[in-house]
């Protein structure tokens, strides 16, 4: 690959940028670099949203040829943009007449401070570009999940959501953008340097598995919701990063009638979509899964990869009996999920191999009833005290497998054997249900941490088990959850 | 008669909405840099108490882009930026006492550089005993100010004759302020030994004397300016002075301007948050509910220095009573010091722990009785003004503008009270995994400084020979919108729209001596000033037109950009010119300071409040008795703002204090470690509320009324009090847990996911859900 430098779409032009190191953020860049200050930094970890910008992706799917997602500026590293379009809120407003997001957040009284107010309308921005109706309350709740205020207890900034869609529309003209977007993309891949940082963004998995074999100390970088932070808060040095988000094969969704097979660069948001899709118990882990822009950023195949105690797909994906397909070099396998995992941030990944896809089974080997739940201190965007992911097969009323995994109980994200064993072969009953509770208090010992005591986990554990048997097992308790009562 | 197109009362934007959403709006951070300019990190050291006996900054200094590395000793002046007492380190001397306390400060070409150098540093201790909580420094007797005993009446003997006597003790939570802008201060030397800095802060005066001190400087060598904060809730009242004072300190070694801004972990780990309190009451009271009797510990956990410690503390006692009369009461306010980070300011300032403790010891009379908490609440309330009969406080002050029991009526009317009140213990009968809760509770607040001092303002009005108004006040901007009120309180009293009044950044050198923009008195304060300088202005240009029309200077008539004596008719901007041509003063300064209060701090009696602000919440909340996890389903509020200013400023202030005040007592649970290090320092692991906690149903209507007093166009503060409308959702979550247990709640705050699972018991064994 011949080395060059990033270019991507802002203000109108291309830029064409050198002599950054690769893991310089997209916030960093814009506020010290390009003097462009209206994104803020309130956290640089991906969870505030003061730094929400607009990224623009080529996808002859969306309108205009061009696909626009809300993202934290403060953990995107600055080469990611590459073959990209970048937006801030200095690019709405023409002259002096404000946009309709910015005019209804006026209108209604949505900024005190300020501070949160230029993320947020970057949120609603996205929104209004990507939706034509008004949003519902409940997409207005989904779509500024990552967005903070401390200021106005939101009331006003949900309002402005819906109001800005009561003026007349003003649109971003595409064209001009997509057709820049179509130059850069006739540029080879990029292959970036600067002082003693690499970067690396192949276009195909095979470019893909032969550089990362030949670099196995590389760092595959996918979202950088996770690796973002390690730069921004824990300060490491990332001199070789090699980006999978250019490879279009791994950004790919196929269903099957026996299966759903997930590129592992496809985002959180797709790969949840996708899930939902096949398996509606997904739908309220999805809205929980951290916010809107870290799932527009973040992949299925980096939360699994990860392999955080407290990653939020596995439980669920480990109950439906999910494979990984991994690849090194030209040889490809495929694993059960669980065994990707091998102790605390240990897989069984070898230097050089990375996750392609997750493999979900469907229809025959389908369970009877799955559910999967996070649980922590808030609703939205928080990372769980505890996550579950409960499979049962049930045939004549009889228990025939049961597949149950936790997250946040232990090491790694791991199936409870032994609450398994209890229910397997046995009726699907309240009974069965209290002995595999009990049985369960034996699988693991977790942690007490800031998050939870160790008690209040095992206590919630057990406790999901219980909802799972009041929702599944024809008890006649409703409800069972506050979002019914919230609806 | 109020003239028709007054902007008093006008739900105008806010003055800035337009910058705010198209990101021109200039937060510190955001001001160009002159060239030169340097960048400056904390380095902290990782141990909650002891003696450093090595400090190795060699790494630190050999650091890419490193320019300077300052200890304790490179301070020209004093060693502190505690306001009240002076023991509050810039950086540790020598010993630590909290864990992350910075011992030095790096100077470097980039705030990158300057992050990284600063974890670099190697440390040596001697390892002294730490104490975290307020229980532990109780028992220690370890203070950073002398405890106060406050007594009205014999609680002694009314305990002992009351018919019904309960005990209990609480824990109460403290809470990070998370300003979504972090604390920032940049330092710019300026010729013949003098100094400006730009700093995101609620006290520039402070800043001013502070950082005069450090250098070893006098005042009119300071100057601190502030445009606008991207919010403050307290936090930047005293604590912006070590950041400024750094600031300062590295631009006066380096003689290059420097900015620091804390990186969030770092903002939240090394400032100090709403105190936390260990409560213990002792309480009798008759068959109804009415308190005789009351013994109450305070204690407070203030961390490792006196900060603002007494004066929060004093306002705790000031609130024990909230809207309820109490005949006997013996207080005791504990200023616990412990090793950990310096508690200060937050937004109720110490009001709303006291207000918390009396509404738990209210709860617990009516769960004990068996009424519902509202009656408990109603019986004991102050007499209404007009009696003379309990309207004492415990403090002196009479309770003159009592309209806490009309208000609250109005409220569970205007709700639905009984009737929800009914159908929730129905629901609740029918399900046995979700409980809902609902409580109404009011707030009554105290509006003035507690230090009589500081209740005073000053401004500075400047009409423009074009008719345009320039004006700079003492009071500073974070959000609340005094930059937008006092616009509208100027451009009335010219007649002008607002458009032709300008505010410019609040700045030392422009009005002196100014007080922290905080006690909710903005407005009160700096209103009244810019006020009295916009009359003496506008009196001249009467005086200088009515001359000339032979009438009074008082039937002169300034509205709609016009100004008419007699027959003539003018607009504004021409009178201007004219009195400009005629050589008339068109600027002048304006005081102000509050009348009628006094207050005795060695006996805690007097008038220390000019009025009260008041209003209620109900809330209705939902709890999952499987995993603790609940929401707010509906949020319902009357609040009292007096006449409003702008009731569009006023309703997003309760809204947003109610939010607030509903965080606190929730989700936002502060964490330490049992060495003393705070784990929950980031918005990952400390989570103030979201979007989705914004209650489904929100209803917030302002209370029709006036101030008593002669408070600025008879409005009253909004500040602080709606944040104490955020007990209700608190006191709806013990209404569920009660629902849920059927018995007494010991529920702490804040009521996370675990603590509700603990107080309905469900913690230990496997719920029994069906
Ligand atoms: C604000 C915030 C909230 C969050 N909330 C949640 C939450 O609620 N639940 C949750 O589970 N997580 C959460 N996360 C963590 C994170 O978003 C997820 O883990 C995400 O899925 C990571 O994906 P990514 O593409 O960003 O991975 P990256 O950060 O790019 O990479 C993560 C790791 O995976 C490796 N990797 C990535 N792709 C591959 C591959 N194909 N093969 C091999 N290795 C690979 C990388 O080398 C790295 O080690 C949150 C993060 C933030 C910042
Ligand atoms: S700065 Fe907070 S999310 Fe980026
Ligand atoms: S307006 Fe201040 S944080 Fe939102």
């Amino acid at each position: 690959m011949t080395a060059r430098p990033i270019q991507f779409y802002f203000r109108g032009a291309v830029q064409t940028i050198s002599g950054q190191p690769a893991t310089r953020s997209v916030l960093q860049w814009l506020r010290e670099d390009a003097c462009a200050t209206g994104t803020k930094e309130g956290c640089a970890e991906g969870d505030c949203g003061a730094c929400t910008v607009v990224v623009g992706e080529r996808d002859d799917t969306a309108p205009g040829g061009l696909r626009l997602a809300a993202v934290n500026a403060c953990i995107q590293f600055l080469p990611t943009l590459d073959g990209k379009a970048l937006f801030t809120v200095e690019d709405l407003a023409k002259g002096n007449e404000l946009h309709p997001v910015q005019q209804a957040m006026v209108d209604c009284h949505g900024s005190q401070c300020g501070f949160c107010t230029p993320g947020f309308v970057m949120s609603l921005w996205a929104d209004y570009e990507t939706r034509p109706a008004a949003p519902t309350r409940d997409q207005t709740l989904s779509l500024l999940s990552g967005n903070l205020c401390r200021c106005t207890g939101y009331r006003p900034i949900i309002d402005a959501a819906t109001a800005a869609r009561a003026q007349p529309r003003i649109e971003l003209d595409r064209a001009p953008v997509r057709a820049a977007l179509d130059q850069l993309a006739a540029l080879p891949a990029l292959d970036y340097h600067c002082g003693d940082t690499h970067f690396t963004a192949p276009r195909t998995v095979a470019e893909l598995a032969q550089t990362y074999a030949a670099r196995p100390q590389a760092r595959l970088l996918a979202g950088s919701t996770d690796i973002g932070l390690w730069v921004t808060k824990q300060m490491r040095a990332l001199p070789d990063l090699v980006y999978l988000g250019a490879v279009a094969e791994l950004r790919t969704v196929t269903r099957e009638a026996q299966h759903l097979l997930i590129g592992a660069g496809v985002t959180l948001t797709e790969a949840f979509a996708a899930l939902t899709d096949a398996q509606p118990a997904w739908q309220e882990l999805a809205e929980r899964f951290a916010s809107m822009p870290i799932r527009n950023a973040g992949t299925l195949g980096g939360n699994i990869a990860n392999g955080s105690p407290i990653g939020d797909s596995m439980p669920g994906l480990i109950a439906l009996g999910a494979s990984v397909v991994l690849q090194h070099g030209d040889t490809t396998c495929e694993i059960a999920l669980e065994d990707l995992y091998l102790g605390y941030q240990k897989s069984a990944l070898q230097p050089g191999e990375f996750v392609r896809a997750v493999r979900v089974p469907l229809g025959a080997s389908a369970p009877t009833h799955f559910r999967t739940w996070k649980v922590s201190k808030r609703a939205d965007q928080d990372i769980s005290a505890v996550c579950a992911g409960i499979a049962v097969w049930v045939e004549d009323g009889l228990v025939q497998s049961a597949r149950v995994a936790y997250g946040g109980m232990a090491a790694t994200p791991s199936r409870a054997r032994r609450c398994e064993a209890a229910l397997k072969g046995q009726p699907w009953s309240a009974d069965t249900v209290r002995s595999a509770m009990l049985a369960l208090c034996a699988d693991y010992m977790p942690l007490t941490d800031m998050r939870a005591s160790s008690g209040y986990r095992s206590t919630t554990a057990r406790n999901l088990l219980w909802r799972f048997w009041l929702e599944t097992g024809g008890a006649s308790v409703v409800p069972t959850r506050i979002a019914e009562v919230l609806a | 008669m109020k003239a028709p197109h007054t902007v008093i009362g006008a739900s105008l934007p806010h003055e800035s909405a337009r910058l705010h959403v198209s990101g021109r709006a200039h937060y510190t951070d955001d001001l160009p840099l002159p060239a030169g300019a340097l960048h400056a990190a904390f380095g902290s050291a990782p141990l909650a108490h002891g003696r450093i006996t090595a400090m190795d900054l060699a790494a630190v200094r050999a650091a890419p882009g490193v320019l300077k590395v300052l200890t304790a000793a490179d301070i020209p002046g004093e060693n502190n930026c505690g306001p009240v007492l002076h023991d509050d380190p810039i950086l540790a001397d020598g010993l630590v006492q909290y864990w992350g306390q910075p011992a030095f400060l790096v100077v470097a070409t980039s705030h990158d550089a300057a992050r990284r150098a600063a974890r670099l540093a190697k440390f040596e201790f001697e390892t002294l005993p730490a104490l975290l909580t307020a229980e532990a420094a109780m028992a220690a007797e370890s203070w950073v100010l002398p405890p106060v005993q406050v007594n009205r009446g014999d609680a002694v003997s009314a305990l002992a004759s009351a018919r019904h006597r309960l005990q209990g003790a609480v824990d109460l939570g403290g809470q990070e302020h998370f300003y979504l802008e972090g604390q920032i201060a940049i330092a710019t030397l300026r010729d013949d030994d003098t100094i400006h800095l730009n700093v995101s802060t609620q006290h520039p005066t402070e800043m001013q004397h502070m950082v005069a001190h450090a250098l070893g400087w006098r005042a009119h060598q300071v100057s601190v300016e502030c445009r606008r904060m991207g919010g403050g809730f307290g936090g930047k009242e005293s604590q912006s002075s070590q950041i400024s004072c750094a600031a300062a300190l590295a631009a006066w070694h380096t003689k290059r301007p420097v900015k620091l801004r804390l990186d969030r972990d770092d903002d939240m780990t090394i400032t100090g948050k709403r105190h936390d309190f260990h409560i213990e009451w002792d309480v009798g009271f008759d068959a109804e509910g009415q308190i005789l009797g009351l013994a109450l510990t305070l204690a407070s956990r203030c961390g490792f220095s006196a900060d603002l410690s007494g004066p929060i503390n004093d306002r705790t006692i000031f609130h024990a009573d909230n809207c309820y009369y109490l005949d006997a009461v013996a207080i005791r306010s504990l200023r616990c010091k412990t090793n950990t980070v310096s508690n200060t300011a937050f937004r109720g300032f110490g009001g709303p722990q006291g207000m918390f403790a009396i509404e738990t010891i209210i709860d617990d009379i009516a769960r004990h009785l068996g009424r519902d908490p509202l009656d408990v609440r109603r019986i004991n309330f102050y007499g209404d003004s007009a009696g003379e009969q309990r309207n004492l406080t415990h403090y002196g002050m009479k309770v003159e503008d009592n309209i806490a029991p009309a208000l609250v009526e109005q409220l569970a009317r205007d709700c639905d009270y009984a009737a929800r009140r009914l159908a929730i213990a129905r629901f609740n009968a029918g399900s046995p995994v979700i409980k809902r809760g609902l409580a109404l509770t009011p707030v009554k607040f105290g509006i003035s400084f507690t230090a009589t001092m500081y209740n005073q303002a000053g401004a500075q009005v400047a009409v423009y020979s074009d008719g345009t108004v320039l004006l700079t006040h003492g009071g500073t901007e974070m959000g609340q919108g005094l930059y937008t009120k006092i616009r509208q309180i100027v451009a009335h009293e010219f007649g002008l729209p607002v458009e032709d009044v300008r505010l410019s950044p609040t700045d030392t050198s422009r009005v002196p001596n100014t007080s922290a923009t905080a006690a909710s008195s903005g407005t009160d304060l700096n209103g009244k000033a810019a006020q009295a300088a916009a009359q003496a202005i506008r009196a001249r240009l009467a005086a200088f037109i009515a001359a000339r029309n032979a009438v009074a200077a008082t039937e002169v008539v300034f509205a709609g950009g016009r100004v008419v004596a007699g027959t003539e008719d003018i607009a504004f901007a021409a009178l201007a010119a004219q009195a400009y041509r005629a050589r008339i003063q068109l600027w002048d300064a304006g005081f102000y300071s509050t009348p009628k209060i006094h207050y005795d701090p060695q006996t805690m009696m007097g008038r220390p409040f000019y009025y009260f602000a008041y209003g209620a919440a109900c809330a209705e909340v939902a709890l999952d008795t499987l995993t603790g996890e609940s929401r707010v389903l509906r949020a319902d509020i009357l609040h009292d703002v007096g006449r409003s200013l702008n009731p569009a400023i006023d309703i997003g202030q309760i809204e947003g204090g109610f939010i607030q005040g509903m965080g606190w007592l929730t989700s936002e649970e502060l964490w330490w470690k049992p060495d003393g290090r705070l784990m929950t320092h980031a918005p990952s692991t400390y989570k103030i509320p979201a979007v989705s906690d914004c209650p489904p149903v929100f209803n917030v209507k302002l209370f029709e009324g006036e101030n008593v007093e002669d408070a600025i166009h008879k409005s009253k503060a909004v500040g602080e009090p709606p944040l104490m409308l955020g007990l209700s959702v608190f006191f709806a979550l013990r209404d569920a847990c009660a629902a849920a247990t059927g018995g007494p709640v010991a529920l702490s705050a804040p009521a996370t996911p675990e603590a509700l699972l603990r107080a309905i018991g469900g913690l230990e064994t496997p719920a029994e859900a069906a």
